[in-house]
Protein backbone atom coordinates (compact mmCIF):
# COMPACT_ATOMS: atom_id res chain seq x y z
CA UNK A 1 0.00 0.00 0.00
CA UNK A 2 1.09 3.17 -0.79
CA UNK A 3 0.61 5.72 1.92
CA UNK A 4 0.93 9.42 0.39
CA UNK A 5 3.23 11.89 2.51
CA UNK A 6 1.73 14.93 3.47
CA UNK A 7 4.02 17.31 4.72
CA UNK A 8 2.81 20.10 7.20
CA UNK A 9 3.00 23.25 5.21
CA UNK A 10 5.43 24.57 7.67
CA UNK A 11 7.75 22.36 7.48
CA UNK A 12 7.43 22.79 3.48
CA UNK A 13 7.92 26.31 3.68
CA UNK A 14 11.20 25.93 5.62
CA UNK A 15 12.73 23.56 3.70
CA UNK A 16 11.84 25.77 0.41
CA UNK A 17 13.11 28.72 2.70
CA UNK A 18 16.28 26.94 3.65
CA UNK A 19 16.90 26.53 0.34
CA UNK A 20 17.48 30.50 -1.23
CA UNK A 21 21.23 31.16 -0.03
CA UNK A 22 20.45 34.60 -0.18
CA UNK A 23 17.34 35.20 2.16
CA UNK A 24 19.22 32.81 4.62
CA UNK A 25 22.04 35.11 5.16
CA UNK A 26 20.01 38.00 5.44
CA UNK A 27 17.95 36.34 8.38
CA UNK A 28 21.80 35.83 10.08
CA UNK A 29 22.52 39.33 9.44
CA UNK A 30 19.21 40.16 10.65
CA UNK A 31 19.75 38.33 14.01
CA UNK A 32 23.41 39.57 14.27
CA UNK A 33 22.51 43.15 14.22
CA UNK A 34 19.46 42.50 16.71
CA UNK A 35 21.79 40.73 18.76
CA UNK A 36 24.28 43.63 18.71
CA UNK A 37 21.16 46.22 19.35
CA UNK A 38 20.32 44.40 22.32
CA UNK A 39 23.74 43.40 23.74
CA UNK A 40 24.77 47.16 23.06
CA UNK A 41 26.21 47.88 27.20
CA UNK A 42 27.98 44.82 27.31
CA UNK A 43 29.80 45.11 23.33
CA UNK A 44 30.07 48.34 22.32
CA UNK A 45 33.67 49.39 23.39
CA UNK A 46 32.84 52.82 24.84
CA UNK A 47 30.57 54.51 25.95
CA UNK A 48 28.36 56.00 23.15
CA UNK A 49 27.97 59.90 24.67
CA UNK A 50 30.95 60.62 26.36
CA UNK A 51 32.94 63.08 24.61
CA UNK A 52 36.88 62.88 24.31
CA UNK A 53 37.92 66.49 23.26
CA UNK A 54 41.66 64.89 22.52
CA UNK A 55 40.16 62.76 19.84
CA UNK A 56 38.03 64.62 17.58
CA UNK A 57 37.48 63.77 13.85
CA UNK A 58 39.72 60.50 14.24
CA UNK A 59 39.58 58.24 11.26
CA UNK A 60 39.01 54.51 11.31
CA UNK A 61 41.66 53.09 13.92
CA UNK A 62 42.60 50.29 16.14
CA UNK A 63 41.17 52.56 18.70
CA UNK A 64 38.30 53.28 17.32
CA UNK A 65 37.56 51.09 14.34
CA UNK A 66 34.94 53.55 12.81
CA UNK A 67 36.26 56.99 13.56
CA UNK A 68 34.96 59.62 16.18
CA UNK A 69 32.77 62.36 15.31
CA UNK A 70 33.09 66.12 16.05
CA UNK A 71 32.89 65.58 20.10
CA UNK A 72 34.90 62.88 19.75
CA UNK A 73 32.65 60.36 20.41
CA UNK A 74 33.35 56.61 19.28
CA UNK A 75 31.42 56.43 16.03
CA UNK A 76 30.97 52.61 16.01
CA UNK A 77 29.69 52.41 19.70
CA UNK A 78 27.07 54.70 18.74
CA UNK A 79 26.25 53.18 15.61
CA UNK A 80 25.61 49.88 18.03
CA UNK A 81 23.44 51.74 20.39
CA UNK A 82 21.61 53.61 17.06
CA UNK A 83 20.78 49.84 16.28
CA UNK A 84 18.81 50.09 19.04
CA UNK A 85 16.38 53.24 18.17
CA UNK A 86 16.42 52.03 14.41
CA UNK A 87 15.21 48.14 14.65
CA UNK A 88 12.81 49.37 17.82
CA UNK A 89 11.41 52.29 15.74
CA UNK A 90 11.54 49.57 12.59
CA UNK A 91 9.59 46.85 14.46
CA UNK A 92 7.08 48.88 16.71
CA UNK A 93 6.04 50.83 14.19
CA UNK A 94 5.78 47.61 11.52
CA UNK A 95 3.74 45.98 14.44
CA UNK A 96 1.16 48.60 15.24
CA UNK A 97 0.66 49.65 11.46
CA UNK A 98 0.31 45.70 10.47
CA UNK A 99 -2.07 44.87 13.37
CA UNK A 100 -4.35 47.98 12.96
CA UNK A 101 -4.31 47.37 8.78
CA UNK A 102 -4.83 43.35 9.41
CA UNK A 103 -8.19 43.93 11.62
CA UNK A 104 -9.80 46.67 9.28
CA UNK A 105 -8.85 44.58 6.28
CA UNK A 106 -10.80 42.06 7.90
CA UNK A 107 -13.46 43.66 9.31
CA UNK A 108 -13.82 45.15 5.21
CA UNK A 109 -13.32 42.20 3.42
CA UNK A 110 -15.54 40.14 5.99
CA UNK A 111 -18.54 42.36 6.83
CA UNK A 112 -18.48 43.80 3.06
CA UNK A 113 -21.63 46.48 2.71
CA UNK A 114 -20.97 50.26 3.70
CA UNK A 115 -18.95 49.30 6.29
CA UNK A 116 -16.30 48.48 3.98
CA UNK A 117 -16.97 50.88 1.67
CA UNK A 118 -16.29 53.40 4.45
CA UNK A 119 -13.01 51.47 5.30
CA UNK A 120 -12.01 51.51 1.53
CA UNK A 121 -12.55 54.85 0.91
CA UNK A 122 -10.81 56.27 4.25
CA UNK A 123 -7.95 53.88 2.70
CA UNK A 124 -7.58 55.55 -0.67
CA UNK A 125 -7.61 59.26 1.16
CA UNK A 126 -4.87 57.74 2.67
CA UNK A 127 -3.28 56.42 0.09
CA UNK A 128 -3.45 60.17 -1.84
CA UNK A 129 -0.43 61.44 0.47
CA UNK A 130 2.59 60.24 -1.24
CA UNK A 131 5.28 58.64 0.00
CA UNK A 132 6.93 60.09 3.13
CA UNK A 133 3.93 63.23 3.66
CA UNK A 134 1.70 60.91 5.74
CA UNK A 135 4.62 60.71 8.37
CA UNK A 136 5.51 64.53 8.38
CA UNK A 137 1.73 65.40 8.42
CA UNK A 138 1.75 63.52 11.38
CA UNK A 139 4.74 64.91 13.00
CA UNK A 140 3.56 68.33 12.31
CA UNK A 141 0.74 67.91 14.31
CA UNK A 142 2.11 65.85 17.07
CA UNK A 143 5.69 67.78 17.21
CA UNK A 144 8.80 65.91 16.16
CA UNK A 145 10.57 63.47 18.09
CA UNK A 146 11.44 59.48 18.28
CA UNK A 147 7.96 58.13 19.48
CA UNK A 148 5.69 60.44 17.51
CA UNK A 149 7.98 58.73 14.30
CA UNK A 150 6.80 55.48 15.16
CA UNK A 151 3.05 56.44 14.98
CA UNK A 152 3.38 58.62 11.85
CA UNK A 153 5.28 56.02 10.24
CA UNK A 154 2.94 53.22 11.74
CA UNK A 155 0.34 54.98 10.24
CA UNK A 156 1.86 55.44 6.66
CA UNK A 157 1.76 51.47 6.91
CA UNK A 158 -1.97 50.82 7.65
CA UNK A 159 -2.94 51.07 4.21
CA UNK A 160 -0.58 48.82 2.74
CA UNK A 161 -1.74 46.10 4.99
CA UNK A 162 -5.83 46.82 5.20
CA UNK A 163 -5.78 46.29 1.02
CA UNK A 164 -3.61 43.13 1.52
CA UNK A 165 -5.67 41.22 3.93
CA UNK A 166 -9.40 42.57 2.39
CA UNK A 167 -8.46 40.86 -0.39
CA UNK A 168 -7.29 37.76 1.07
CA UNK A 169 -10.42 37.65 3.36
CA UNK A 170 -12.63 38.09 0.54
CA UNK A 171 -10.79 35.01 -1.10
CA UNK A 172 -11.33 33.01 1.98
CA UNK A 173 -14.69 33.97 3.14
CA UNK A 174 -15.94 31.90 0.07
CA UNK A 175 -13.73 28.88 0.76
CA UNK A 176 -15.69 25.43 1.55
CA UNK A 177 -13.82 24.97 5.67
CA UNK A 178 -15.04 29.21 6.14
CA UNK A 179 -18.54 28.42 4.41
CA UNK A 180 -19.13 24.90 6.75
CA UNK A 181 -17.92 26.31 9.96
CA UNK A 182 -21.01 29.46 9.29
CA UNK A 183 -22.84 27.02 8.71
CA UNK A 184 -23.06 25.24 11.88
CA UNK A 185 -23.13 28.44 13.64
CA UNK A 186 -19.57 29.69 14.77
CA UNK A 187 -19.58 32.92 15.99
CA UNK A 188 -18.56 36.00 13.87
CA UNK A 189 -15.29 37.33 15.89
CA UNK A 190 -14.28 33.42 16.06
CA UNK A 191 -14.77 32.99 12.28
CA UNK A 192 -12.45 35.99 11.68
CA UNK A 193 -10.01 35.19 14.22
CA UNK A 194 -9.80 31.67 14.23
CA UNK A 195 -10.46 30.92 10.43
CA UNK A 196 -9.75 33.71 7.86
CA UNK A 197 -6.79 35.31 10.31
CA UNK A 198 -4.20 32.37 10.03
CA UNK A 199 -5.02 32.39 6.16
CA UNK A 200 -4.13 36.07 5.68
CA UNK A 201 -0.78 35.51 7.56
CA UNK A 202 1.56 34.04 4.88
CA UNK A 203 1.40 37.17 2.94
CA UNK A 204 1.37 39.77 5.70
CA UNK A 205 4.51 38.11 7.17
CA UNK A 206 6.04 38.87 3.63
CA UNK A 207 4.82 42.46 3.81
CA UNK A 208 6.05 42.71 7.43
CA UNK A 209 9.68 42.02 6.51
CA UNK A 210 9.36 43.84 3.35
CA UNK A 211 7.94 47.03 5.29
CA UNK A 212 10.66 47.03 8.00
CA UNK A 213 12.96 48.04 5.28
CA UNK A 214 11.02 50.81 4.51
CA UNK A 215 10.25 51.96 8.21
CA UNK A 216 13.82 51.75 8.95
CA UNK A 217 14.47 53.88 5.75
CA UNK A 218 11.76 56.50 6.49
CA UNK A 219 12.62 56.58 10.47
CA UNK A 220 16.43 57.40 9.55
CA UNK A 221 14.99 60.07 6.54
CA UNK A 222 13.06 61.83 9.60
CA UNK A 223 15.88 61.83 11.68
CA UNK A 224 18.14 63.14 9.23
CA UNK A 225 15.47 65.97 8.19
CA UNK A 226 15.76 66.53 11.67
CA UNK A 227 11.97 65.97 12.25
CA UNK A 228 13.03 62.58 14.09
CA UNK A 229 15.49 61.50 16.74
CA UNK A 230 17.67 64.98 18.39
CA UNK A 231 20.93 65.03 18.40
CA UNK A 232 22.48 63.68 21.32
CA UNK A 233 20.86 60.78 20.01
CA UNK A 234 22.68 57.90 18.21
CA UNK A 235 19.88 57.26 15.72
CA UNK A 236 21.91 56.51 12.22
CA UNK A 237 19.81 59.22 10.17
CA UNK A 238 20.86 61.46 12.87
CA UNK A 239 24.35 60.71 12.91
CA UNK A 240 24.05 61.45 9.13
CA UNK A 241 22.83 64.57 9.53
CA UNK A 242 25.78 65.18 11.89
CA UNK A 243 28.51 64.16 9.40
CA UNK A 244 27.36 66.20 6.25
CA UNK A 245 29.11 69.30 7.75
CA UNK A 246 32.64 67.47 7.64
CA UNK A 247 32.24 65.97 4.22
CA UNK A 248 35.76 65.76 2.56
CA UNK A 249 37.21 66.45 6.51
CA UNK A 250 35.79 63.14 8.03
CA UNK A 251 34.13 61.14 5.87
CA UNK A 252 33.92 58.14 8.49
CA UNK A 253 31.57 59.59 9.61
CA UNK A 254 29.35 59.78 6.92
CA UNK A 255 29.97 56.95 5.67
CA UNK A 256 29.35 53.93 8.52
CA UNK A 257 26.05 54.61 9.68
CA UNK A 258 25.36 55.22 6.05
CA UNK A 259 26.43 51.64 5.91
CA UNK A 260 24.50 50.35 8.78
CA UNK A 261 21.42 51.89 7.35
CA UNK A 262 21.83 50.17 4.33
CA UNK A 263 23.32 46.57 5.40
CA UNK A 264 19.80 46.39 7.73
CA UNK A 265 17.34 47.73 4.96
CA UNK A 266 18.84 45.37 2.59
CA UNK A 267 18.44 42.15 5.02
CA UNK A 268 14.97 43.19 5.52
CA UNK A 269 14.28 43.40 1.52
CA UNK A 270 16.66 40.05 0.83
CA UNK A 271 14.63 38.27 3.76
CA UNK A 272 11.19 39.57 2.48
CA UNK A 273 11.84 38.66 -1.17
CA UNK A 274 12.89 35.20 -0.09
CA UNK A 275 10.31 35.02 2.07
CA UNK A 276 7.74 35.51 -0.70
CA UNK A 277 9.39 32.86 -3.00
CA UNK A 278 9.17 30.28 -0.68
CA UNK A 279 5.51 31.02 0.12
CA UNK A 280 4.63 31.31 -3.71
CA UNK A 281 6.58 29.67 -6.11
CA UNK A 282 4.46 31.30 -8.64
CA UNK A 283 5.56 34.81 -8.40
CA UNK A 284 9.72 34.34 -9.66
CA UNK B 1 -13.62 57.56 -24.43
CA UNK B 2 -15.41 60.48 -23.16
CA UNK B 3 -17.88 58.40 -20.70
CA UNK B 4 -14.72 56.89 -19.49
CA UNK B 5 -13.17 60.03 -18.74
CA UNK B 6 -16.29 61.52 -17.29
CA UNK B 7 -16.72 58.29 -14.77
CA UNK B 8 -13.37 58.94 -14.08
CA UNK B 9 -13.16 62.64 -13.20
CA UNK B 10 -16.33 62.15 -10.53
CA UNK B 11 -14.77 59.36 -9.30
CA UNK B 12 -11.78 61.96 -8.52
CA UNK B 13 -14.03 64.30 -6.88
CA UNK B 14 -14.86 62.50 -3.57
CA UNK B 15 -11.57 61.90 -3.26
CA UNK B 16 -10.15 65.53 -3.26
CA UNK B 17 -13.11 66.58 -1.18
CA UNK B 18 -12.04 63.69 1.54
CA UNK B 19 -7.96 65.19 1.30
CA UNK B 20 -9.48 68.68 1.65
CA UNK B 21 -11.59 68.09 4.88
CA UNK B 22 -7.88 66.21 6.17
CA UNK B 23 -6.31 68.90 5.28
CA UNK B 24 -9.01 71.44 6.90
CA UNK B 25 -9.16 69.20 10.19
CA UNK B 26 -5.49 69.54 10.57
CA UNK B 27 -5.42 72.52 12.24
CA UNK B 28 -8.05 71.29 14.45
CA UNK B 29 -6.48 68.12 15.41
CA UNK B 30 -3.05 70.43 16.76
CA UNK B 31 -2.80 69.95 19.91
CA UNK B 32 -4.31 73.50 22.28
CA UNK B 33 -5.50 76.43 20.87
CA UNK B 34 -5.96 76.49 16.83
CA UNK B 35 -5.87 79.68 16.49
CA UNK B 36 -2.35 80.25 19.13
CA UNK B 37 -1.33 77.55 17.11
CA UNK B 38 -1.52 79.46 13.90
CA UNK B 39 -0.94 82.73 15.35
CA UNK B 40 2.48 81.31 16.69
CA UNK B 41 3.83 81.01 20.31
CA UNK B 42 4.31 84.65 21.07
CA UNK B 43 1.65 86.72 19.31
CA UNK B 44 -0.13 88.85 20.96
CA UNK B 45 -4.18 88.30 22.09
CA UNK B 46 -5.38 90.89 19.55
CA UNK B 47 -3.43 88.66 16.90
CA UNK B 48 -4.73 85.58 18.47
CA UNK B 49 -8.35 86.87 18.00
CA UNK B 50 -7.45 88.14 14.48
CA UNK B 51 -6.22 85.08 13.70
CA UNK B 52 -9.69 83.39 15.07
CA UNK B 53 -11.99 85.54 12.97
CA UNK B 54 -9.70 85.16 9.68
CA UNK B 55 -10.00 81.49 9.62
CA UNK B 56 -13.28 81.44 11.13
CA UNK B 57 -12.43 79.48 14.00
CA UNK B 58 -15.06 81.28 15.83
CA UNK B 59 -18.02 79.88 13.62
CA UNK B 60 -19.85 76.32 13.16
CA UNK B 61 -17.08 73.66 12.04
CA UNK B 62 -19.87 73.26 8.49
CA UNK B 63 -18.83 76.81 8.00
CA UNK B 64 -15.60 76.97 8.44
CA UNK B 65 -15.05 74.01 6.00
CA UNK B 66 -17.16 75.95 3.09
CA UNK B 67 -15.10 79.05 4.14
CA UNK B 68 -12.37 76.94 3.89
CA UNK B 69 -13.29 75.34 -0.21
CA UNK B 70 -14.42 78.53 -1.31
CA UNK B 71 -10.85 80.15 -0.07
CA UNK B 72 -8.68 76.89 -1.70
CA UNK B 73 -10.91 77.58 -4.78
CA UNK B 74 -9.34 81.30 -4.87
CA UNK B 75 -5.88 80.21 -4.11
CA UNK B 76 -6.19 82.08 -0.94
CA UNK B 77 -4.10 80.21 1.13
CA UNK B 78 -3.61 82.64 4.19
CA UNK B 79 -0.04 84.09 5.22
CA UNK B 80 3.28 82.46 6.80
CA UNK B 81 3.76 82.93 10.31
CA UNK B 82 7.50 83.49 9.61
CA UNK B 83 7.87 85.70 6.78
CA UNK B 84 4.19 87.14 6.73
CA UNK B 85 4.45 86.35 3.01
CA UNK B 86 1.11 85.19 1.69
CA UNK B 87 1.48 81.57 1.03
CA UNK B 88 0.29 81.21 -2.88
CA UNK B 89 3.21 83.51 -3.42
CA UNK B 90 5.94 81.13 -1.42
CA UNK B 91 4.20 78.05 -2.94
CA UNK B 92 4.47 79.20 -6.64
CA UNK B 93 8.33 80.66 -6.14
CA UNK B 94 8.65 76.96 -5.19
CA UNK B 95 6.81 74.88 -8.05
CA UNK B 96 8.72 75.00 -10.48
CA UNK B 97 12.10 73.93 -9.18
CA UNK B 98 10.37 71.26 -7.72
CA UNK B 99 8.50 70.02 -10.84
CA UNK B 100 11.87 70.37 -13.11
CA UNK B 101 13.31 67.95 -9.92
CA UNK B 102 10.66 65.36 -10.65
CA UNK B 103 10.61 65.76 -14.27
CA UNK B 104 14.32 65.03 -14.36
CA UNK B 105 14.68 62.37 -11.97
CA UNK B 106 11.21 60.55 -13.87
CA UNK B 107 13.14 60.55 -17.34
CA UNK B 108 16.83 59.32 -15.81
CA UNK B 109 14.20 56.43 -13.85
CA UNK B 110 12.03 55.75 -16.95
CA UNK B 111 15.30 55.17 -19.15
CA UNK B 112 17.42 53.52 -16.54
CA UNK B 113 14.41 51.62 -14.87
CA UNK B 114 12.86 49.82 -17.86
CA UNK B 115 15.81 49.55 -20.04
CA UNK B 116 17.25 47.09 -17.17
CA UNK B 117 13.94 45.22 -16.57
CA UNK B 118 14.18 44.75 -20.37
CA UNK B 119 17.71 43.91 -20.91
CA UNK B 120 16.77 41.34 -17.80
CA UNK B 121 13.39 40.38 -18.87
CA UNK B 122 15.34 39.44 -22.62
CA UNK B 123 18.18 37.38 -20.97
CA UNK B 124 15.95 35.97 -18.45
CA UNK B 125 18.38 34.18 -15.83
CA UNK B 126 21.52 35.38 -17.53
CA UNK B 127 24.42 37.79 -15.92
CA UNK B 128 22.60 40.86 -17.63
CA UNK B 129 19.32 39.92 -15.59
CA UNK B 130 21.36 38.73 -12.32
CA UNK B 131 23.17 41.91 -12.22
CA UNK B 132 19.37 43.55 -12.94
CA UNK B 133 18.44 42.11 -10.25
CA UNK B 134 21.35 42.50 -7.55
CA UNK B 135 21.00 46.64 -8.66
CA UNK B 136 17.21 46.80 -8.21
CA UNK B 137 17.34 45.67 -5.04
CA UNK B 138 20.30 47.62 -3.55
CA UNK B 139 18.57 50.71 -5.61
CA UNK B 140 15.24 49.80 -3.10
CA UNK B 141 17.35 49.65 0.08
CA UNK B 142 19.58 52.30 -0.59
CA UNK B 143 19.31 55.44 1.81
CA UNK B 144 18.12 58.18 -1.03
CA UNK B 145 20.14 61.16 1.20
CA UNK B 146 23.05 59.24 1.73
CA UNK B 147 23.67 58.83 -1.80
CA UNK B 148 23.15 62.21 -2.13
CA UNK B 149 26.12 63.03 0.65
CA UNK B 150 28.34 60.19 -0.92
CA UNK B 151 28.01 62.23 -4.32
CA UNK B 152 28.57 65.17 -3.22
CA UNK B 153 31.77 63.84 -1.29
CA UNK B 154 32.83 62.62 -4.47
CA UNK B 155 31.76 64.58 -7.07
CA UNK B 156 31.53 68.41 -5.28
CA UNK B 157 34.13 68.59 -2.42
CA UNK B 158 36.83 66.49 -3.87
CA UNK B 159 36.72 66.66 -7.56
CA UNK B 160 35.18 69.74 -7.77
CA UNK B 161 32.94 68.64 -11.10
CA UNK B 162 29.58 69.00 -9.95
CA UNK B 163 28.15 71.96 -7.48
CA UNK B 164 27.18 70.99 -3.97
CA UNK B 165 23.74 72.34 -4.07
CA UNK B 166 21.67 74.90 -4.95
CA UNK B 167 19.45 75.92 -8.24
CA UNK B 168 20.07 77.19 -11.45
CA UNK B 169 22.03 75.46 -14.25
CA UNK B 170 22.23 71.72 -15.98
CA UNK B 171 25.01 71.03 -13.37
CA UNK B 172 23.07 71.57 -10.55
CA UNK B 173 20.14 68.83 -11.54
CA UNK B 174 23.05 65.93 -12.25
CA UNK B 175 22.98 64.85 -8.30
CA UNK B 176 19.71 65.66 -7.31
CA UNK B 177 18.35 64.16 -10.29
CA UNK B 178 20.15 61.22 -10.32
CA UNK B 179 19.83 60.34 -6.27
CA UNK B 180 16.20 61.21 -6.18
CA UNK B 181 15.32 58.91 -9.72
CA UNK B 182 17.66 55.73 -8.73
CA UNK B 183 15.04 53.93 -6.29
CA UNK B 184 12.14 54.87 -8.65
CA UNK B 185 14.66 53.03 -11.12
CA UNK B 186 14.97 49.98 -9.32
CA UNK B 187 11.55 50.02 -8.97
CA UNK B 188 10.68 50.17 -12.07
CA UNK B 189 13.33 47.38 -13.78
CA UNK B 190 12.15 45.18 -11.19
CA UNK B 191 8.51 45.75 -12.15
CA UNK B 192 9.04 45.87 -16.30
CA UNK B 193 11.36 42.68 -15.80
CA UNK B 194 8.31 40.62 -14.32
CA UNK B 195 5.49 42.75 -17.07
CA UNK B 196 7.73 41.38 -19.74
CA UNK B 197 8.23 37.96 -19.41
CA UNK B 198 4.74 37.42 -18.97
CA UNK B 199 3.73 38.66 -21.80
CA UNK B 200 7.02 36.93 -23.49
CA UNK B 201 4.70 33.77 -22.11
CA UNK B 202 1.62 35.09 -24.20
CA UNK B 203 0.47 33.03 -27.49
CA UNK B 204 0.54 35.71 -29.71
CA UNK B 205 4.33 36.14 -29.36
CA UNK B 206 4.93 31.94 -29.46
CA UNK B 207 2.63 32.50 -32.79
CA UNK B 208 4.73 35.55 -33.92
CA UNK B 209 8.13 33.05 -33.11
CA UNK B 210 6.69 30.37 -34.92
CA UNK B 211 5.54 32.20 -38.07
CA UNK B 212 9.18 33.78 -38.28
CA UNK B 213 8.81 36.48 -37.31
CA UNK B 214 13.05 38.17 -36.67
CA UNK B 215 14.09 37.98 -33.28
CA UNK B 216 14.20 41.55 -33.06
CA UNK B 217 10.40 41.99 -34.48
CA UNK B 218 9.36 39.52 -31.74
CA UNK B 219 10.45 41.27 -28.81
CA UNK B 220 10.03 45.21 -30.46
CA UNK B 221 6.87 44.83 -31.92
CA UNK B 222 5.06 41.92 -30.30
CA UNK B 223 6.62 41.64 -26.26
CA UNK B 224 7.42 45.13 -25.65
CA UNK B 225 4.77 47.27 -26.96
CA UNK B 226 2.35 45.10 -24.76
CA UNK B 227 4.54 44.79 -21.57
CA UNK B 228 5.13 48.84 -21.11
CA UNK B 229 1.55 49.38 -20.54
CA UNK B 230 1.18 48.26 -17.53
CA UNK B 231 4.53 50.46 -16.83
CA UNK B 232 2.85 53.61 -17.70
CA UNK B 233 0.69 52.88 -14.85
CA UNK B 234 3.62 51.82 -12.58
CA UNK B 235 5.46 55.47 -13.72
CA UNK B 236 2.00 57.49 -12.55
CA UNK B 237 2.64 55.91 -8.69
CA UNK B 238 6.08 56.10 -8.58
CA UNK B 239 5.73 60.34 -9.17
CA UNK B 240 3.49 60.23 -5.87
CA UNK B 241 7.00 58.65 -4.18
CA UNK B 242 9.37 61.32 -6.24
CA UNK B 243 7.39 64.04 -4.73
CA UNK B 244 7.57 62.61 -1.21
CA UNK B 245 11.19 61.43 -1.93
CA UNK B 246 11.80 65.36 -3.15
CA UNK B 247 11.17 66.35 0.00
CA UNK B 248 14.29 64.81 1.38
CA UNK B 249 16.44 65.11 -0.99
CA UNK B 250 15.71 68.85 -1.51
CA UNK B 251 16.95 69.24 1.76
CA UNK B 252 20.39 67.43 1.49
CA UNK B 253 21.31 69.94 -1.95
CA UNK B 254 19.58 72.95 -0.93
CA UNK B 255 17.02 72.90 -3.80
CA UNK B 256 14.90 75.68 -3.36
CA UNK B 257 11.95 73.61 -3.52
CA UNK B 258 8.72 72.64 -2.08
CA UNK B 259 10.32 69.53 -0.28
CA UNK B 260 12.71 72.13 1.89
CA UNK B 261 10.11 74.75 2.38
CA UNK B 262 8.00 71.76 3.62
CA UNK B 263 10.66 70.85 6.31
CA UNK B 264 11.36 74.12 7.37
CA UNK B 265 7.76 75.30 8.27
CA UNK B 266 7.12 72.28 10.09
CA UNK B 267 10.38 72.95 12.01
CA UNK B 268 9.47 76.50 12.64
CA UNK B 269 5.72 75.32 12.87
CA UNK B 270 4.25 77.47 10.15
CA UNK B 271 0.86 76.07 10.10
CA UNK B 272 -0.51 77.70 7.27
CA UNK B 273 2.68 76.85 5.28
CA UNK B 274 2.24 73.09 6.31
CA UNK B 275 -1.61 72.71 5.57
CA UNK B 276 -1.09 74.24 2.11
CA UNK B 277 1.71 72.31 1.38
CA UNK B 278 0.22 69.18 2.14
CA UNK B 279 -3.23 69.83 0.30
CA UNK B 280 -1.54 70.53 -3.03
CA UNK B 281 1.06 67.59 -2.49
CA UNK B 282 -2.04 65.82 -1.75
CA UNK B 283 -4.09 67.35 -5.38
CA UNK B 284 -1.16 66.88 -7.44
CA UNK B 285 -0.78 63.20 -6.72
CA UNK B 286 -4.47 62.71 -7.17
CA UNK B 287 -4.27 64.81 -10.50
CA UNK B 288 -1.48 63.08 -11.99
CA UNK B 289 -3.11 59.41 -11.33
CA UNK B 290 -6.27 60.82 -12.96
CA UNK B 291 -3.59 61.66 -16.03
CA UNK B 292 -2.06 58.55 -15.93
CA UNK B 293 -5.61 56.43 -15.71
CA UNK B 294 -7.00 58.44 -18.74
CA UNK B 295 -3.88 58.00 -20.64
CA UNK B 296 -3.90 54.32 -19.86
CA UNK B 297 -7.22 54.22 -21.07
CA UNK B 298 -6.31 55.71 -24.39
CA UNK B 299 -3.63 53.00 -25.04
CA UNK B 300 -5.78 49.99 -23.45
CA UNK B 301 -9.64 49.98 -25.00
CA UNK B 302 -10.10 46.86 -22.80
CA UNK B 303 -9.86 49.63 -19.65
CA UNK B 304 -12.76 52.22 -20.64
CA UNK B 305 -15.35 49.46 -21.34
CA UNK B 306 -15.11 48.41 -17.31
Amino acid sequence: MIVPTIRSPGREFWRRFQRQRVAMVSLVVIIVLVGAAFLAPWIAPYDQATPDYDALLEGPSLVHWAGTDSYGRDILSRMIWGGQVSLTVGFLSVVLGCVVGVALGIISGFFGGWLDGLIMRTIDVMLAFPGILPAIAVVAILGPGIVNVIYAIALSAVPVFARLVRGTTLALKETLYVQASRSIGVSRPKLMLRHILPGTLPAVIVYASLRMGTSILTAAALSFIGLGAQPPSPEWGAMLSDGRSYLGVADHITIFPGLAILITVLAFNLLGDGLRDALDQKLR
Amino acid sequence: MFEYLLRRLAGTVPVLLAVSLFVFAFVHLLPGDPARMVAGQDASYEQVENVRKELLLDRPLWEQYIRYLDQMAHLQLGRSIKTHEPVATMIGQRFMPTFWLTVVSMIWAVIAGVGLGVLSGVWRGGVADRLAAGGAILGISFPSFWLGLLMMDMFSVRLGWLPTGGYGTWGHFVMPAFTLGSAVAAVMARFTRSAYIEVAQEDYVRTARSKGVPERGVIWTHTLRNALIPVITLTGLQFGFLLGGAIVVETVFAWPGLGRLLIDSVSFRDYPVIQAEILLFAVEFVLINLIVDLLYGMVNPEIRLK
